[in-house]
């Protein structure tokens, strides 16, 4: 048995690139959905990993779920590597992370009765008797507040707060160390949100899972994470505890990400940095820094080199601004002001 | 005097489980030149409603109101001629969905000139010029190029902001904006929420809201309405709603914000938005609410004052505190 704060996953360095066709008389083109990854995942707590549509998230979470393979870099869990297990011990690992996807009514068989929904995993993985693996989905109903009496009901009886749990209960079937979440809440209304994300903490807490919370949504991350991964076009941007980052963004496109989310508070009063432009296309990402377009710091370097992952008071930014105000021991700047035409 | 008035609106929909309402007794106006925010959770009629008002309902509804008018001109008695008039130049709407609701067979130019052909005596050259200005209004880059451009060339920021040039082609009197930046990225959505700000304030136009997110509710509109299961179960000033809310839903539904709360768990609302088969027969939230009573269970509530918001409840909130609540009232936040 491992205690609280266990790392349980760590990932160096992961990649992920698709081929693209570009049509019969060019070459394809790479698109690097993740170019450079580093985390690690611990018993008990919660990395949320934080962007806007294309940065990545979801090619990370199939990456960490085994759905698809790094192209690069080495995915370790309880220990084993990936890459060189062999498939009877990445069987095993494969119980050990499940994923709940983002939109209850696709993730969940319309055929299919509740009771099988949450039974298949146990029929494919393990050797458990009918009666047995009846019990083990009946008590996890109970355990994310399903009643014993939607065994034998189908999908479509349900309500998108429902269907969510079940979602939830069939990825814990097998008793897996690590949950990767992949927008659990963003379909739901705000009432029904509040109750997943309670089952959420209160299965964390009984059974110790380290969670890989994949969010755009800033309020909620806020509420459940430990750790933050901010992402921008495939890489890291800025990494560290979640106090650290809310209290004071380093990077320029955290602090936008921040100020861009609306607060529950009339006359809440703050600048707001609105970036101009959009997200590039990936396969062609801007040469440097990716965010330099954007970036209302952008200067000269950006535009040619790319920064790396530093370590700033705390957390790691990938950003020159933040790494030379620091070095020549000034405050971390401000993305504030005339944001930089992009296009 | 009142832009838009609508007064004890029903909207019944006609359904094979049977009858559906989605509207039930709503009662409100826009003012000129304000911003109304409607909010509700999914299922809670906020866009049925607006859709009625513009008529654009299926025949499978049935639309009843003690009054709706659009600048004192009766809507319900109007002919559908007269009414198209109106629909599409005065009041315009935004949807949500910007990659659904344009035509992915019409160049962005032709969907744009269309209404000011429908509405406007401009010529064809006229038009065009228009177009390309209200693209700039609107902050796209290259309006000329991107006039021959196709939805499908068009991220989803640029489709929202085509939908809303598209909106205030005419120089609506009333825009509605039905969650206009729900399906965009959170600096995306900060663009565009900046946008239509900005257009309002330039144009003197009035605009209705309709999102589920209380954030942009905050920062964007000055009154609120809160709708529950098609109801408006509450309707304050937007500073006001935030600091004392008086119908328990509200109340209930600001301290589910996990941004709003303090401890690790929620305090969320039990149970679900009722539906077709299980309404209520009393109050509609009486299931979910902490202070119901057996006379909440039993008798729908009526409007209350002005001055507690027109909370629909038998007992509304003042700070927080129940008014006239027969007791015991619960203690602590209910959770799920």
């Amino acid at each position: 048995m491992t205690g609280n704060g266990d790392v349980v996953l760590r990932a160096d360095g992961l990649t992920r690139d698709y081929e693209v066709s570009r049509g019969a008389f060019h070459k394809p083109a790479f698109l690097k959905a993740v170019a450079g990854a580093s985390f690690t995942l611990s018993r008990g707590r919660t990395l949320a990993v934080v962007g806007e549509s294309g940065c990545g998230k979801s090619t990370l979470a199939r990456m960490v779920t085994m759905i698809e393979p790094p192209s690069s870099g080495r995915l370790e869990i309880a220990g084993l590597d990936v890459a060189s297990a062999d498939a009877g011990a990445r069987r095993t690992l494969r119980t050990k992370v499940q994923i709940v996807f983002q939109n209850p009514y696709g993730s969940l068989n319309p055929r299919q009765r509740i009771g099988a929904a949450l039974e298949e995993p146990l029929l494919v993985n393990t050797r458990l008797p009918g009666r047995e693996r009846r019990e083990r989905a009946q008590a996890m109903m109970e355990q994310v507040g399903l009643r014993p009496e939607h065994y034998d009901r189908y999908p479509h009886m349900f309500s998108g707060g429902q269907r969510q749990r079940i979602a939830i209960a069939r990825a814990l079937m097998l008793d897996p160390e690590i949950l990767v979440l992949d927008e659990p809440v963003s379909a739901l209304d705000v009432s029904i949100q509040a109750q997943v994300l309670n089952i959420l903490v209160d299965l964390q807490e009984t059974l110790g899972l380290a969670y890989m919370f994949i969010s755009h949504d800033l309020s909620v991350v806020r509420h459940i994470a430990d750790e933050l991964m901010v992402m921008y076009l495939g890489r890291p941007v800025e990494q560290g505890p979640r106090e650290e980052i809310f209290s004071e963004p380093r990077h320029p496109y955290t602090q936008a990400l921040l100020s861009a989310t609306p607060v529950a508070e009339p006359g809440h009063s703050r600048q707001r940095i609105v970036l101009r432009g959009e997200l590039p296309s990936p396969i062609d990402p801007p040469p440097g820094c990716a965010f330099h377009p954007r970036c209302p710091l952008a200067f000269d370097r950006c535009r040619v080199e790319r920064p790396e992952l530093e370590p700033a008071r705390g957390v790691h930014a990938a950003c020159h601004a933040v790494e030379e105000a620091l070095a020549a021991g000034r405050p971390i700047p401000k993305a504030t002001g005339a944001a930089a035409e992009a296009d | 005097m009142a832009l838009l008035e609508i007064e004890n609106l029903t909207v019944d929909f006609e359904t094979a489980m049977g009858r559906l309402r989605a509207v039930d007794g709503v009662s409100l106006t826009v003012d000129e030149g304000e911003i109304l925010g409607i909010v509700g959770e999914s299922g809670s009629g906020k866009s049925v409603s607006m859709l009625a008002a513009m008529g654009l309902l299926p025949w499978t509804a049935t639309v009843t109101a003690d009054r709706l008018a659009f600048a004192g001109r009766d809507l319900l008695t109007m002919s559908a001629r007269d009414r198209r008039q109106i629909v599409g130049r005065d009041i315009a709407m935004i949807f949500q969905e910007p990659m659904t609701s344009l035509n992915p067979c019409f160049t962005v130019g032709f969907q744009l000139t269309e209404a000011l052909k429908a509405h406007t005596g401009l010529k064809r050259a006229e038009r065009r010029d228009r177009a390309v200005e209200l693209l700039q209004l609107v902050g796209i880059p290259k309006p000329e190029g991107r006039l021959s451009s196709f939805p499908h060339q068009l991220s989803g920021g640029m489709n929202q902001r085509v939908m809303i040039a598209m909106a205030i082609s005419c120089n609506p009197k009333l825009l509605i904006a039905d969650e206009p930046t729900t399906a965009l990225d959170v600096t995306i959505q900060a663009q565009i929420l900046e946008l239509l700000v900005r257009l309002q304030r330039e144009t003197g136009m009035a605009m209705v809201l309709i999102t589920h997110d209380m954030g942009v509710v905050a920062e964007t509109a000055e009154r609120v309405n809160v709708q529950y299961a098609g109801q408006k179960v509450e309707e304050q000033t937007v500073e006001g709603l935030f600091a004392d809310p008086h119908h328990p839903y509200t109340a209930a539904l600001l301290a589910a914000l996990p941004e709003r709360a303090h401890a690790r768990h929620l305090p969320s609302i039990p149970g679900v938005v009722p539906g077709l088969i299980d309404r209520p027969r009393g109050c509609l939230f009486s299931p979910r609410c902490r202070f119901a009573t057996a006379h909440c269970r039993d008798v729908a509530p009526v409007e209350a004052a002005a001055a507690m918001g027109r909370a629909l409840c038998h007992y509304p909130l003042k700070n927080g505190e129940p008014q006239g609540h027969p007791g015991p009232v619960p203690a602590g936040e209910a959770t799920a």
